[in-house]
């Protein structure tokens, strides 16, 4: 297994055209630290499979191991990390596993800036969500089978993350797929959530279908499955690709919407929170989701230049943009707690998308980064209180806040770090985004960053109110649910102070001009990445972003906070007490309901009810069926009437035979004449012998054929 | 050992000592059931350690050159010899029978279907073994004729004795039939009437071989002709015509396909089995063997026609398999999408089609195959194939319930599990297929068989939420349904492994078919 590191000197011709705008990373090859990296995605996969059989004989019944496995990948996450920071890595292991025609599919580990930032992200939030979920899925029936999948999942994700080739991101990319299935399923005696699984299958499968041609397309006109390889020829101008590289380009693209769940393939991620909480904190909210835009990132290299792509990262700034805002949107309207953060991911991986739409690379995976930590806590925060309350709907909660004080203070931790106030993460992250897109803007001023550049702004504000309606209806006013509210054991809480260390934090790791970790760290890559880098923090947009931030909250909390009437009044603004039974009436407090717009909101835009009934029902109904009856009637006609003809004949053929042959032997008194009952099992009923007759005359046909 | 093989006797052996087995089974008194058990079993394991000796010995590093050959004369008056060997393409089909069969026989120990006649249905079993690993090796025309017809008798016996005896009302003529009687002989004519085409075909070409030198039913003789372009023109064109007639029959391809919905719902367990991991792999077998090698010409004329049929049957059968309420039709009708995608990457004529049609062939021979085990056991406890009807088998029977998940993901080409390849490289290779064939028809296949996976994952995951999921009702939970047993573990555990382990490790198969196809493709298209 050579390892294939840096192709340094081949991309010097295309360092030289683009100038000092194009940043080569110098690094080593990570030596042994790198060359056993193959035991992240492999150790996890493994224990993932030894819980399955083993788990239930096992201390903790599957979450030791579980856990264990997931320290490995924290711990060899971290040091990877560190020792990138410090000598940077950038190397590629492969192992034959076959060829075919000319092309050789292997299986292989990246380690390089990008792949080894995921690696930590999996293993650090991972290792915190699972200590976490020790205790929040104590008393599940099957809690050695969530551990079994959920480690399937994290080992899947690693190795889509490692992944050198298409094929090797395929197989980890399903494999995700699959255990999101399994884990969003994972209550499957209900059958709401199987149809959100099947839901959240079908959606990804549909963009898997595009992807798959995307990467078909892009891997022929390289003649290889492995991305250095494909990069390499790209640059020295020796693909195939053409005028298809824009269609790879946006196949792949769509590939990347349906595991980010940008708009139109968003309506998968919301239902998915019929999942366990823990799974919607790991999974559907710090990484598996951003799958997608760590391909889009993975391909940088591919989309950063129009000569490659065409103007396919218009579009990918058009899609995220559209979806943070519109998903930003839903969010608004949601009693669900887990909703409300759901769509929230969905907007801030439109984010992510948008900013390497527009070529700002550093930005959309500083943004993964520091988004992973306090997505993270919030979906654990929510976990949290769904443990104490028993209900997801935040018309059972309110007042939270002195039952729960410490959920409520890391919940307002991650909120600060998800609209962005200064210093926690989410301000530097979303603020390097919104400054790349300007900066493209002013320098390049095309409809579509312009367009990014104020529905992100406009995503902040929203961001900001439905973040302060949520803070307002679950931790403020009176508590509205059943069950007694409790705080959470520590084993759920210290991973929650930990994420909340980290949403605090994170953003500090690359301030512009000051400490750039995060930019030295992502941009460690084996080929240049083309961007622009800032001196220093735009202060000018600070000072615009901040107080459209603060007004959101502002609005937030009077529409929603202990101040306002709503909690205490019902949707005709009459009041209530709130313990009577209508109180969930009451807290239908989802007052904004501006006429037009509410009803839009609150169907999702319609788009999940076009899909139901525009393509869903009609395929599984009237197609399938029409095709099944044309299938019976139709295809098979030909046979069954040409049988149908063979029958009368049979029958005639008996009728002669009654009439004339038996009579023939009758009258000349031969018994059981062998010639007359043979014909006469002709008839129906004898058929074996019909056929065995036919299958004689062949024989004898073949027989005289062959002699003569 | 090598010395059995070099000398020809080994691969003999696999074929025929099924055969032997069939005649010891004979003589052995029908109500002594062990040792007919016992028997059938030593018989095809065997077979199968025979097989594995083949794969030991096998050169890997020359898989295009036939191996372990014998060719002695067998009909002298039409030249017809009996010449069998196996190279890289054959290779992983054989293994696959004999495999196949082996599991077989360990699933029946438990598992007699009704009437009860455990003797009969194992020699049919073994003659159906013969059949099958006789066609994979067979090089002669005539020889392969044989054994391509002598499946057909066990396999009709098998659906007409022991195969649903349910009504089938049959639309258009307005019948009502016995299930089984209408399968098994619609499987019989429709064989039948396509190999009747296919001998002349055969015939055609031995006669034409005469304009060239001895008149000769050899493959590989034929296929230098064929590769010299000793057969063109409209000629061609019919002989072609009849082969494909057969070949396409047996495949199934749409639409001579609605024999299979029927034989294979029909018939009991370890026939549908047979029927879909080995017997429709003889149809695809015989376009890579004989069709494509000695027709090239033709094939490049008719590579249209087959993609265009291909893409038709995954898109017709995935949705047929939406409107099925029966498990065992809905697996019957998914085999007509997934050799819809062998037959794509076949209709590509390139080395990564070729490819990935044998590495799809022999996925779905494990695939398919341990579904209709699956179907089979799950019909046996629960009485009904309706899956309106089950519901909660992941409580009733955690073990089923994982195996069916397991094996409907492989069905609908999970990555890292042995479908993939098979899929994924059949669409890879339509985005270029053979220069000559028209690109832009075959990436238009691509996309619209892309449409088909989702179809594929779409009926899958019905059939998972039918059967394994939601609450179980009353009537199961009180049936007290008993978990997946000893001797079905041991003949499904074989095909668990080997879908993983294909899926991880596809060089099990590509290591033999690669280089092979390559030569195929080079000598049939020069380079391709």
């Amino acid at each position: 297994m050579p390892a294939a590191v840096a192709q340094l000197s081949r991309v010097a011709v295309f360092l030289q055209e683009h100038g000092d705008s194009a940043e080569l990373a110098q690094a080593g090859d990570g030596g042994g630290l790198a060359a056993y990296a193959w035991l992240i995605p492999v150790v996890p996969m493994v224990v993932a499979f030894l819980i399955l059989f083993f788990g239930k004989y096992s201390p903790w019944k599957g979450w030791g191991m579980a856990t264990a496995a997931l320290g490995f990948v924290a711990v060899y996450g971290t040091v990877l990390a560190v020792a990138n920071l410090r000598d940077g890595i950038v190397a590629e292991f492969s192992v034959n596993v076959g060829d075919i025609g000319t092309f050789a599919i292997e299986w292989g580990w990246v380690v390089d800036g990008l792949s080894i930032l995921m690696f930590f992200l999996v293993g650090v939030v991972g290792l915190l969500v699972f200590v976490y979920a020790n205790a929040y899925m104590k008393g599940d029936a099957r809690y050695t089978w969530f551990f079994a999948s959920f480690t399937l999942f994290a080992g899947g994700m690693l190795v889509l993350v490692s992944a050198p080739n298409f094929i090797q991101l395929i197989v980890g990319w399903e494999l995700v797929g699959v255990s999101s299935y399994l884990l969003i399923g994972h209550y499957w005696e209900d059958m709401d959530n199987i149809d959100a699984a099947n839901k959240a299958f079908m959606t990804n499968k549909v963009a898997d279908a595009a992807l798959f041609i995307g990467a078909i397309i892009m891997s022929l006109s390289a003649g290889s499955f492995q991305f250095s390889e494909i990069f390499t020829r790209m640059i020295e101008g020796q693909t195939t690709l053409g005028q298809f590289g824009f269609w790879a380009g946006l196949a792949i693209f769509i590939g990347a919407m349906g595991k980010s769940a940008q708009f139109p393939f968003h309506v998968w991620l919301p239902d998915a929170m019929a999942g366990p909480t823990p799974v919607s904190a790991l999974m559907h909210a710090a990484t598996m989701v951003t799958a997608g835009v760590y391909l889009i990132a993975r391909l940088f290299p591919f989309y950063q230049l129009p000569e490659f792509s065409g103007s396919v990262s218009t579009i990918i700034v058009i899609i995220g943009a559209i979806t943070l805002l519109s998903m930003g949107l839903l969010a608004i309207v949601q009693d669900d707690i887990k909703r409300v953060l759901a769509y929230s991911t969905v907007s801030q991986l439109g984010y992510m998308v948008a900013a390497l739409g527009v070529g700002a690379y550093t930005a959309g995976l500083f943004h993964l980064f520091t988004h992973a930590f306090f997505k993270a806590l919030l979906f654990l925060g929510a976990g949290s209180i769904i443990h104490a309350v028993h209900s997801n709907n935040m018309s059972d909660m309110g007042g939270l806040r002195k039952y729960m004080p410490a959920t409520f203070w890391t919940f307002l931790v991650g909120t600060a770090a998800l609209v962005g106030i200064f210093p926690f993460a989410g301000f530097w992250s979303k603020d390097e985004i919104i400054s790349s897109a300007f900066f493209n803007a002013t320098n390049n001023p095309e409809f579509a960053v312009w367009f990014m550049v104020v529905l992100s702004i406009l995503g902040a504000f929203i961001t900001a109110f439905y973040m302060a309606r949520v803070v307002s209806l679950t931790f403020f006013g009176t508590y509205l649910g059943d069950a007694k509210p409790h705080e959470s054991p520590a084993v759920m809480v210290v991973p929650m102070v930990a994420l909340a260390v980290g949403a605090a934090t994170a953003g500090l790791l690359n301030i512009p001009g000051l400490t750039e970790v995060v930019t030295d760290w992502v941009t460690t890559r084996a080929f240049p990445i083309v961007e622009h880098h800032f001196a220093q923090p735009e202060y000018f947009l600070i000072a615009i972003v901040t107080p459209v931030v603060l007004l959101g909250l502002f609005i937030g909390w009077r529409l929603f906070g202990p101040s306002s009437e709503l909690h205490y009044t019902g949707t005709g603004g009459e009041a209530v007490d709130v313990s009577a039974p209508q109180r969930k009436v009451a807290v239908e407090r989802d007052t904004f309901r501006i006429p037009v717009l509410y009803p839009v909101l609150e169907n999702k835009y319609y788009i999940d009810d076009l899909y139901m009934n525009g393509l869903v029902r009609p395929t599984m109904g009237p197609i399938a069926d029409a095709t099944l009856w044309v299938d019976m009637n139709v295809v098979d006609a030909v046979p069954n009437l040409g049988a149908g003809v063979a029958r009368y004949a049979a029958a005639a053929v008996a009728v002669i035979d009654d009439n004339a042959v038996d009579g023939f032997y009758n009258v000349t008194g031969a018994t059981t004449g062998a010639t007359g009952s043979f014909l006469r099992q002709l008839f129906p009923g004898r058929v074996q012998q019909y056929v065995a007759l036919s299958f004689a005359g062949v024989v004898i046909f073949a027989a005289l054929f062959v002699i003569f | 050992m090598q010395e059995l093989f070099d000398s020809g006797w080994g691969l003999s052996l696999i074929v025929f000592l099924p055969l032997v087995g069939a005649l010891v089974l004979a003589l052995i008194p029908r109500r002594f059931e062990a040792g007919i058990k016992w028997t059938a079993l030593v018989t095809t394991g065997v077979t199968l350690v025979l097989a594995g000796i083949m794969v030991s010995l096998f050169d890997f590093s020359a898989t295009q050159e036939f191996q372990f050959g014998v060719d002695v004369e067998w009909i002298e008056t039409i030249n017809a010899n009996f010449h069998i060997a196996v190279d890289g393409i054959s290779l992983p089909l054989v293994v696959l029978s004999t495999l196949i069969m082996f599991l077989s026989v360990i699933y029946s120990w438990d598992h007699w279907p009704e009437p009860h006649n455990p003797k009969l249905l194992m020699v049919l079993a073994m003659v159906l073994a013969t059949g099958m690993v006789g066609t994979f090796l067979a090089l002669d025309l005539i020889l392969f004729f044989v054994f391509f017809e002598v499946v057909l008798l066990p396999m009709y016996f098998m659906i007409g004795i022991w195969g649903d005896t349910g009504i089938r009302k049959v639309p258009v003529v307005n019948w009502e039939i016995e299930m089984r009687l209408y399968a098994s002989i619609k499987f019989f004519l429709f064989t039948l009437a396509g190999s009747a085409f296919m001998l002349l075909g055969f015939l055609a070409l031995y006669f034409a071989s005469g304009d060239h030198g001895e008149r000769t039913f050899d493959i590989l003789e034929l296929t230098a002709l064929g590769t010299a372009g000793a057969f063109v023109g409209t000629f061609a064109f019919w002989v072609f015509a009849a082969i494909f007639a057969g070949f396409a029959v047996k495949v199934p391809m749409w639409p001579l396909h609605t024999w299979l919905p029927d034989a294979h719902t029909a018939a009991p367990t370890i026939g549908s089995v047979i029927l879909a991991a080995v017997l429709l792999k003889l149809g695809t077998y015989g376009f890579i063997r004989i069709a494509i090698p000695i027709l090239p010409d033709e094939a490049r004329n008719w590579a249209w026609f087959i993609g265009v049929l291909a893409v038709i049957g995954i898109i017709y059968g995935s949705l047929a398999c939406l409107a099925q309420t029966d498990v065992k039709r809905l697996i019957a009708y998914s085999s007509v999408g997934h050799m819809g995608f062998i037959m794509l990457g076949v209709a590509t004529l390139t080395t990564i089609g070729i490819n990935a049609a044998i590495i799809g062939m022999v996925a779905h021979g494990l695939i398919t195959g341990l579904l209709f085990f699956l179907a089979g056991s799950m019909a046996h406890r629960y009485h009904t194939r309706e899956m309106p009807r089950m519901g909660g088998q992941m409580t009733l029977m955690p073990q089923m319930g994982v195996l069916l998940g397991l094996a409907a993901m492989a069905s609908l080409g999970l990555p890292a599990l042995a479908g993939f390849w098979g899929e994924f490289m059949s669409l890879l290779a339509s985005f270029n297929p053979l220069p000559g064939l028209s690109n832009s028809l075959f990436r238009t296949l691509m996309v619209i068989a892309s449409v088909g996976t989702v179809l594929t994952a779409g009926y899958m995951l019905w059939m998972l939420r039918s059967i394994n999921f939601g609450k179980p009702s009353g009537e199961w939970v009180s049936a007290q349904l008993k978990d997946v047993g000893t001797y079905e573990w041991i003949a499904w555990a074989p095909l668990v492994i080997l879908i993983i382990a294909i899926g991880l490790y596809p060089k099990i198969v590509f290591g033999a078919t690669n280089d092979a196809v390559i030569n195929l493709v080079a000598s049939a298209f020069g380079g391709g």
